[in-house]
């Protein structure tokens, strides 16, 4: 996926089975919500195709959702005006048929396509804990409810995949222990959960496998030991441990720049480089500024993430084998 | 009937004006008895001011008006002196009603004698009458303002803050029928009277806006209008059935064929509007050109007729059939306009919409042979409709019903009824189901709603289509009731309705998203222009002036969707069912995780 001439996303493959919770994390900026966006048909990528149980889905989002991958958004996205149960109702859209005419006649079908729906939408409500909020309007619930029900009405469309963009972000820990039983609960109901997080303890609670995405490409994937042992992974999160005096390269430069002047000006007044004095100030090991250089540090062969128009696009392939619900 | 308990809320002992409560009663009983009394006396000596005012005994226009009004304000003072039976009229206690209402009689009044002596040229053009009305009205402001103050501290505001209301009492249903009944009657009579205001007695129509105004507004105080909209709620078809009955009724009040007139074109402009509302209301998708829809129904209709000026002078359909092709037309119209330009977003196909409509109205202005071919006869119009006959009833002729005669327009009127009714149904049902609850998810959020599965090309396309189609049913009717078509009405914006703007603004004025709101706006935004015609050249100044306080003061519209009034007004929730406290088990366990 590209924009312009960023490369966003690229060479992504991966693979997430039925009845698996799988995580994706990586640093900011690292492509996630991208890669979410691509799957999910909001964004058509450059390059690459996604498939589920085996079958490539256009890139649209309501076909996406038709085949069976459903989303919740990082900054919640409900439909604010509608009550609670008319949003998982709405969720239930591609799972149902009834067009402008029978709603026009209504016929028995209608009411009882209607009726399903609806006890549908209160199974999925009474799943998630908000059976008693039903009529309330969407905008008017704690911030807890809301990314509960986004979850309900994502789950309404009956889909094998579930993507979950940081539903944790701004809870509390209780909360975020609530969030956890609820992913387990929906893992057992046999859907496959693909989950980005910031919440390290909430990701290796949870998943079975884990990705890391670093500057649009796939990193490491594995269980949550694998991960976690992983020093490039802690690199692209922390930085590089140092080695050796900190600062020493950055001193060895301006020696050799000094000498440089040196030899090309023969009347040298002053100090001449009066900038690389900065680079002395190197600090410690701190993790805030080594994240950059870290990540530009590791990778500085393949990383194409500037003008670079080659050949390489997203190619995030999402398949889940097996029965999916 | 209802049971509550409502103790005197401690406020302070009075209001800005400082007299003791007593007095303050006194003064506004006083001042609306004297206001009553007033409008039996004469207030003008001639009778060229319009509604003759000169009759000693019995009122008459403006007279009648104040004495509604008076009434209004005595009954509301009682309400505040625990008068056994009146207490469920408000049963918050509330002072401001009283403030509302006296303000009503006090505007009615004054504004009469300032009229009074503005038309006739001097002071000396009022009668004694007029004196005392202008006298006792203003007592009973300053009474209200004496009262105690309903919060205080925070000045006049305080009085035209809506209060609190206790919650109702539960009636029973035959009751609640009843006072659907009664509301609806009251609702017919305004209507009527209003209608029925001679086109040259401005004066009495402004008095007429005034009265309504604070009145309505004191009424919302009391909680009157609110319960009586969950009532009317709670029995839907009733009291739709019966304002279907109540517009059957009107043409039969009427003397004068004009009146119909007026409202079968009110009719056509409101169901015009509630087509829109579907568009603009339910899918968020602004559409400035709306009015090309109702002309190419119109246009359709028109060269199918049978008038010797179409240019297939030998086709005449049917009406069933004229009805089917003006719709097909507009549909077919509709989604060759949406198709491309539903794409865009927001500002995008206003702006394109605005286009389109614009296309619409020149190109059937060039339609006439010099410039293109010869469909439409360009501005000249295809005139000579016939009239239509439908099963041999012949709506060009009068009709006698039990006594009453019932003129062409009359005959419109009803078959107008009938339109509005199919498109008040559709409109209904298609919200209220699957489309129509995508039609609010792309309003609400477009990314979201393709993210739940909904195709939000197609979904938006057949609000388009409908709405257009709804506009191309209501254009056939109006082809044959105005005799003749031509491209002048179907502009973007025009001094009188129906114009793309008008439209909008009724849509916007009323309501966005609720049934009723379009018709009222509708109403109101035909006969304001209609019985002011001595604002002719200022009246798009005057409209433009009243959106920008709408938009202000009550953005929601005057018939408020539930959404939209919480979307507005950061307020409670309005008519969710009591809270219970939730179960303290978190909800994944119950889920059995």
């Amino acid at each position: 996926m590209r924009f312009g001439g960023l490369t966003a996303v690229r060479s992504v493959d991966f693979t997430v089975n039925s009845g698996e919770i799988v995580g994706l994390i990586g640093p900011n900026g690292a492509g996630k919500t991208t890669f979410f966006n691509c799957l999910t048909g909001l964004y058509v990528p450059t390059e690459g195709t996604v498939a589920f149980k085996g079958k490539v889905i256009p890139p649209k989002p309501h076909l996406v959702t038709q085949a069976g991958i459903a989303r919740t958004f990082q900054n919640i996205r409900l439909f604010a005006n509608m009550t609670v149960l008319e949003n998982v109702l709405v969720g239930r859209h591609t799972r149902t048929k009834e067009g402008l005419w029978s709603a026009l006649l209504r016929g028995p079908g209608f009411r009882k396509a209607e009726k399903e729906s609806e006890a549908k939408a209160m199974e999925l409500l009474e799943f998630v804990g908000l059976a008693a909020k039903r009529d309330h309007l969407a905008r008017n619930l704690p911030y807890g409810e809301q990314r509960k029900l986004e979850i309900a009405r994502a789950l309404a469309s009956e889909p094998g995949l579930l993507l979950l963009d940081e539903p944790t972000a701004g809870m509390n820990p209780q909360e975020t222990r609530t969030t956890e039983e609820l992913v387990f609960a929906i893992r057992d109901k046999g859907i496959a959960v693909l989950v980005i997080e910031h919440d390290m303890r909430f990701i290796f609670n949870l998943c079975d496998r884990v990705a890391v995405l670093v500057q649009g490409e796939k990193l490491v994937e594995g269980t949550s030991d694998v991960v976690q042992a992983d020093d490039r992974v802690v690199a692209a999160y922390l930085g590089e441990p140092f080695e050796g005096e900190p600062g020493q390269e950055e001193a060895a430069e301006v020696e050799a720049a000094e000498a440089a002047a040196d030899a090309t000006a023969p009347a040298p007044k002053t100090d001449a480089a009066p900038e690389p004095a900065q680079a002395d100030t190197s600090p410690e090991p701190e993790p805030a500024q080594a994240d950059t250089t870290g990540a530009d540090d590791t990778a500085p062969a393949d990383s194409g993430a500037g003008g670079d128009t080659g050949s390489d696009g997203a190619e995030s392939t999402s398949t889940t084998k097996g029965e999916a619900q | 009937m209802t049971d509550t308990t409502t103790t005197a809320p401690a406020t302070a002992a009075h209001g800005p004006v400082p007299l003791p409560p007593a007095a303050a009663r006194l003064l506004i009983a006083t001042g609306a008895v004297g206001t009553i009394a007033s409008t039996f006396m004469s207030w003008t000596w001639t009778s060229a001011f319009p509604g003759d005012l000169t009759v000693y005994g019995y009122p008459a226009g403006l007279q009648i008006l104040a004495l509604v009004a008076g009434a209004l304000t005595l009954l509301f003072a009682l309400t505040l002196w625990n008068t056994k039976g009146l207490r469920w009229l408000n049963p918050a206690g509330a002072t401001s009603p009283v403030f509302l209402t006296a303000l009503s009689a006090f505007t009615v009044c004054w504004f009469t004698g300032i009229a009074i002596a503005v038309d006739l040229n001097g002071l000396v053009n009022l009668d004694p009458g007029a004196y005392v009305a202008m006298a006792a009205s203003a007592l009973p402001v300053i009474g209200a303002l004496a009262l105690p103050h309903p919060a205080p501290g925070t000045g006049l505001r305080g009085y035209l803050t809506k209060p609190s209301q206790p919650r109702p009492g539960t009636v029973s249903p035959l009751i609640e029928r009843g006072i659907i009944t009664a509301g609806t009657a009251v609702a017919l009579i305004a209507f009527t009277y209003g209608i029925g205001i001679d086109n040259d007695a401005s004066e009495t129509f402004i008095g007429f806006l005034l009265l309504v105004v604070f009145a309505a507004w004191g009424l919302m105080h009391t909680g009157l209008v609110d319960r009586y909209a969950t009532m009317a709620a709670r029995h839907k078809g009733f009291a739709s059935a019966l304002a279907f009955v109540a517009a059957v009724i009107f043409p039969f009040t009427q003397s004068d064929d004009h009146n119909a007139n007026v409202g079968v074109n009110i009719l056509i402009f409101a169901t015009v509007a509630l087509g829109l509302n579907i568009v603009v209301g339910l899918t968020g998708l602004l559409d400035l050109g709306y009015v090309a829809f109702l002309g190419v129904g119109a246009y359709a209709a028109a060269l199918v007729s049978g008038s010797e000026y179409s240019r297939f002078s030998g086709v005449h359909f049917p009406f069933w059939a004229a009805a089917l092709t003006g719709m097909a037309a507009s549909l077919v119209f509709g989604v060759l306009i949406g198709a491309p330009t539903l794409r865009l977003r927001g500002d995008y196909l206003a702006i394109v919409t605005l286009g389109f409509g614009e296309i619409f109205r020149i190109t059937v202005n060039n339609l006439d042979g010099d410039s293109g071919p010869d469909i439409t006869r360009g501005p000249n119009g295809i005139t000579q409709i016939p009239d239509l006959d439908i099963f041999g009833f012949r709506f060009g002729e009068a009709h006698q019903i039990a006594g009453f005669t019932l003129g062409r327009f009359a005959n419109y009127l009803f078959l107008m009824l009938i339109v509005t009714a199919i498109v008040v149904l559709v409109f209904t049902r298609a919200a209220d189901s699957r489309i129509g609850r995508s039609w609010i998810a792309i309003r609400e959020d477009e990314t979201a709603a393709t993210a739940m599965g909904i195709n939000g090309f197609r979904v938006k396309l057949i609000a388009f289509a409908l709405g257009a189609s709804l506009a191309g049913l209501a254009g056939t009717v109006m082809a044959h009731v105005n005799y003749s078509v031509n491209p002048q009405p179907y502009q973007f914006a025009g001094a009188a309705p129906p114009n793309s703007a008008f439209l909008l603004a009724a849509v916007v004025l009323g309501g966005m998203g609720t049934v009723s709101g379009p018709l009222l706006g509708a109403s109101v935004l035909y006969l304001v222009p209609e019985k002011l015609q001595f604002l002719q050249n200022y009246e798009l100044l005057a409209f433009g002036i009243a959106l920008v306080l709408l938009m202000r003061f009550r953005p929601e519209g005057i018939i408020a969707n539930r959404r939209r009034q919480l979307e507005f007004h950061e307020i409670d929730q309005l008519d969710v069912p009591e809270q219970r406290t939730l179960a303290d088990e978190p909800a994944a366990t119950k889920a059995g995780a």
